[in-house]
């Protein structure tokens, strides 16, 4: 077990700083130049963006400048935004914690709701509830986001009043409950087809059947035998969209008014603010990685026959 | 044995969370019920902001962000006028010349920073100084091109000679003379724009610290500044100027965009928007029950032709491009598209001058007026489009660009019944056309879009028209003109300055090297709570007269 937690915590650093590499390159071949555009509709001065570039270290090779981010990166250094001089982890510092506390938030109505509106449409499969559900995961699926973001925006802060339509304080739970909510609804659906379907299968399974000729209680049966069995296409499904609903809030983050990575990284690729984007996309990648090996390892907790040696 | 452990931590686990989150949504109720969309203290403006995009100083602010927290807590020699846009005296007591180009600036008792320290001649002349060096990477820094010594502070390649400009020299503890390298007679009435402004000694020994928490000389004072969220500013108890705020504060609140702020000024939870929504100017009028504004902004939009191509010197040049003008139809456009916040164009200047600032409507003459029949035969005259087609340039990531340019070419293509006569070509981000140009690769029409430092006329044309100035794109060319902005700079009075400045535009307008498309307003809107709410020739909202109710 820990010699395989090892082993994939060392596969990632390749894997870092290939994504790192390839993103900065990305970065540099894109058309448009960042410090001239410091201007605004001005002509640029060719004396300051000099002075710019060889400060920052833009006026060296890419070669170099990967180099130079690489080995700041080590000492914790994300470098420095062009156009705000403000240090990158300053940056990140400042919009990571607000798209965590969304992610979790939405994570958190995802797993309820959804593994419970599963089970439940699983135990009672092709009843009405079922039909409802599955209605009701259709419509959240086909809906685009922000459709669902400006209805709810309208009907829960606008006609009814209940909640404010835009994210003032990120640390307001109750602000933070729209977006949330609307983040939430696309994986909350698919979690809920998931489970529904693993748990009208297994529910015909022998070991089920054995659950129940024992004498065991309901609740049992249903909680510990079915539902840990039925988790583990659900677990490898969340696994993967943590880290969609991290970096897929950009549009309602926009709707909501939510500071957070979505929006950071957007504004920072329209801006070419390279440091930025590898930054903040290098840290994507590794919540990628770390949370499908916490998917890895939670099989074996949901299924003991699986082993890492 | 292993299984039922296993079972009992999960469920702890569980019900761990469930608790977690009751109470996180609980809490999150009960403020968001207390604060009802986070109100404001009694008498603060809550403002539509969001985070600037260099930091807040003088000379290196010069989008519209900064530019209005700079705008209350800075104040320099001069202040324009909200309504009239005129310069007028604030922390200067006088300033005097005999020859339009040394300046003697005396200033007036009383001023402090909002730290309690003295406003003096040296707070000017080290903020000047600091704005020009080419290592501060200060952005406004051409601002002070016109003062003795520029050249050897902000060389245009290589390191600096000397630190500071040896244009200015402290006289007194509240005097000195500003030397400039040519002769420019409305000097003085630059002096209202934020670059201008005096800096305090912290600036200087505390830059850091300075950044994250501004300190100036204006009617408010930063109390604190988050990034991502507000700046509160309150009243500055050492402020000497005559506009003291009429509200207790101001609330700068950061949003994503400016559909998130329209959407909280509806819901009553913001009080300013000076932005609105380009898709929501049709509609802002009526959903705001008339507390809307609409007025001119110093922007002006033009379409400019490269002169440095061949195909568009001479005369016969001059007459397409008068054609292509008339066949523009200006008054469709901004109504079907700007819904009002833009007018047609008729001079080269901006409404927000006045007349009495050397605003001329009509100026431009019939060459600004749509006629396809006359545009047709303009074009014919001059031997047609070359190559029988035109191409139209802009970056697009901003400002409805793409529409405004598709039906442009539409009203050209429909004068001269051919389809594919005038064809868009947009670039995508600013940047990319910002190094287009200045590689001077247009072949066709272009945007060229001008946003006034100070409202005076000289701000309209010298920069954009005179032989190799700062932002003649379109590289035009005239020793006449040249000789007419000379002279205008060297006149003593302003009126004649003025009168020379619109001789200058006239003989632009002959050559026709840039078709003036429409002047920009600046627009906004307000909740219910506040009142005589006004913007200033900057589209910025004049903050110190706004009453809350």
């Amino acid at each position: 077990m820990g010699r395989y937690v090892a082993r994939r915590l060392l596969q990632m650093i390749p894997v870092f700083i290939g994504s790192t590499l390839l993103i900065f390159c990305m970065m540099f071949a894109l058309p448009g130049d960042p410090v001239a555009a410091l201007f605004g509709e001005k002509k640029p001065d060719p004396a300051q963006i000099a002075t710019i570039k060889h400060q920052l270290g833009l006026d060296l090779p890419l070669w170099h400048q990967y180099w130079n981010y690489l080995t700041g990166l080590f000492q914790g250094d994300f470098g420095t935004q062009i156009a705000t001089q403000r240090p990158v982890a300053e940056v990140i510092s400042q919009a990571f914690p607000v798209t965590v506390r969304l992610t979790l938030f939405a994570f958190f109505f995802t797993v309820l709701i959804g593994v419970l509106l599963g089970l439940v449409s699983g135990l009672f499969a092709e009843k009405v509830f079922d039909r409802v559900v599955l209605i009701f995961t259709l419509l959240l699926i086909s809906v685009p986001s922000f459709v669902l973001g400006y209805l709810f925006q309208y009907f829960f802060a606008f006609q009814l009043g209940w909640l404010t339509p835009t994210v003032q304080d990120s640390r307001d739970m109750g602000q933070l409950l729209l977006p949330a909510l609307v983040l939430a609804a696309l994986s909350l659906a698919y979690v809920t087809r998931l489970t529904r379907t693993s748990v009208a299968e297994n529910k015909r399974a022998d070991y089920i059947r054995t659950a129940v000729a024992k004498g065991l209680p309901r609740r049992r049966v249903v909680g510990v035998h079915l539902l840990r069995n039925s988790l583990i296409p659900v677990v490898t499904f969340l696994g993967t969209d943590i880290g969609a609903l991290m970096t897929g809030a950009i549009v309602t983050e926009g709707i909501f008014n939510v500071h957070g990575v979505g929006n950071t990284i957007f504004e920072a690729l329209n801006r070419r603010e390279g440091s930025t984007v590898v930054g903040i996309a290098t840290l994507i990648v590794i919540v990628y990685l770390v949370a499908s090996l916490l998917v890895d390892l939670l099989y074996a907790v949901l299924d003991p026959r699986i082993r890492y040696d | 044995m292993r299984g039922a452990t296993r079972v009992t931590m999960t469920r702890r686990a569980l019900a761990a969370v469930g608790v977690l989150a009751l109470t996180a949504t609980a809490c999150g109720g009960g403020s968001s019920s207390g604060g009802a969309g986070g109100g404001a203290p009694d008498g603060v403006i809550r403002a539509f902001w969001t985070d600037p995009q260099h930091p807040v100083e003088p000379a290196n602010t010069n989008e519209v962000q900064g530019g209005k927290v700079l705008d209350m807590i800075m104040r320099g020699l001069k202040k324009y006028d909200p309504s009239t846009g005129e310069a007028k005296n604030a922390v200067a007591e006088s300033i005097t010349t005999d020859d339009q180009r040394t300046f003697r600036i005396k200033l007036e008792k009383g001023w402090k920073f909002s730290d309690g320290t003295p406003v003096t001649a040296k707070s000017f002349v080290d903020a000047w100084n600091y704005g020009a060096l080419v290592t501060n990477k200060q952005v406004n820094s051409y601002f002070f091109q016109y003062i003795d010594g520029y050249d050897d502070v902000h060389p245009e390649k290589g390191k600096p000679e000397a630190k500071k400009m040896s244009g200015l020299k402290v006289t007194g503890d509240r005097a000195f003379t500003v030397k400039l390298n040519q002769k420019f007679s409305m000097w003085p009435q630059t002096l209202g724009y934020s670059a201008y402004a005096p800096l305090p000694k912290s600036f200087f020994t505390d830059h850091e610290g300075w950044l994250k928490k501004p300190v100036g000389n204006g009617p408010y004072k930063v109390d604190s500044y988050t990034r991502g969220q507000s700046m509160k500013l309150s009243r500055n108890t050492h402020y000497n100027g005559a506009d003291k705020p009429r509200n207790k504060g101001v609330e700068l609140r950061v949003y994503t965009d400016q559909n998130t702020g329209y959407t909280d000024l509806q819901a009553g939870n913001l009080d300013v928007v000076d932005e609105l929504p380009a898709g929501q100017l049709k509609n802002a009028k009526r959903d705001l029950n008339g507390r809307y504004i609409n007025q001119p902004a110093g922007i002006t939009q033009t379409l400019s032709f490269p002169m440095y191509d061949k195909r568009w010197k001479g005369e016969k040049g001059a007459l397409v491009r008068r054609g292509l003008s008339r066949a523009i139809n200006r008054k469709e456009v901004t109504e079907e598209i700007y819904h009002g916040t833009r007018e047609p164009a008729t001079d080269l200047t901006s409404p927000v001058l006045g007349a009495g600032g050397g605003y001329e409507p009509g100026l431009c003459g019939s060459a600004c007026e749509y006629d396809p029949k006359a545009a047709k035969k303009l074009i014919k005259q001059g031997g047609g489009l070359p190559g029988g087609k035109i191409t139209l340039t802009s970056n697009v990531d901003t400002g409805s660009h793409r529409q405004w340019m598709e039906a442009v070419c539409n009203s050209i293509n429909r004068t001269l019944d051919k389809n594919n006569a005038c064809t868009v070509n947009p670039v995508p981000t600013f940047s990319e056309f910002r190094s287009d140009i200045s590689g001077k690769k247009m072949k066709g029409m272009f945007r060229t879009g001008w946003q006034m430092d100070y409202p005076l006329i000289q701000n309209f044309i010298q920069p954009l028209y005179y032989t190799d100035a700062s932002s003649n794109d379109s590289g035009f060319s005239d020793p006449k003109v040249d000789k007419l902005i000379d002279q205008a700079n060297a006149a003593g009075d302003q009126k004649s300055a003025i009168g020379l400045f619109q001789q200058a535009e006239k003989r632009i307008l002959e050559t026709f090297p840039a078709i003036p498309l429409w002047y920009q307003n600046g627009n906004a809107g307000y909740s219910e709570r506040v009142g005589n709410v006004k913007l200033n020739p900057f589209s910025v909202p004049v903050f110190t007269d706004i009453k809350v109710k």
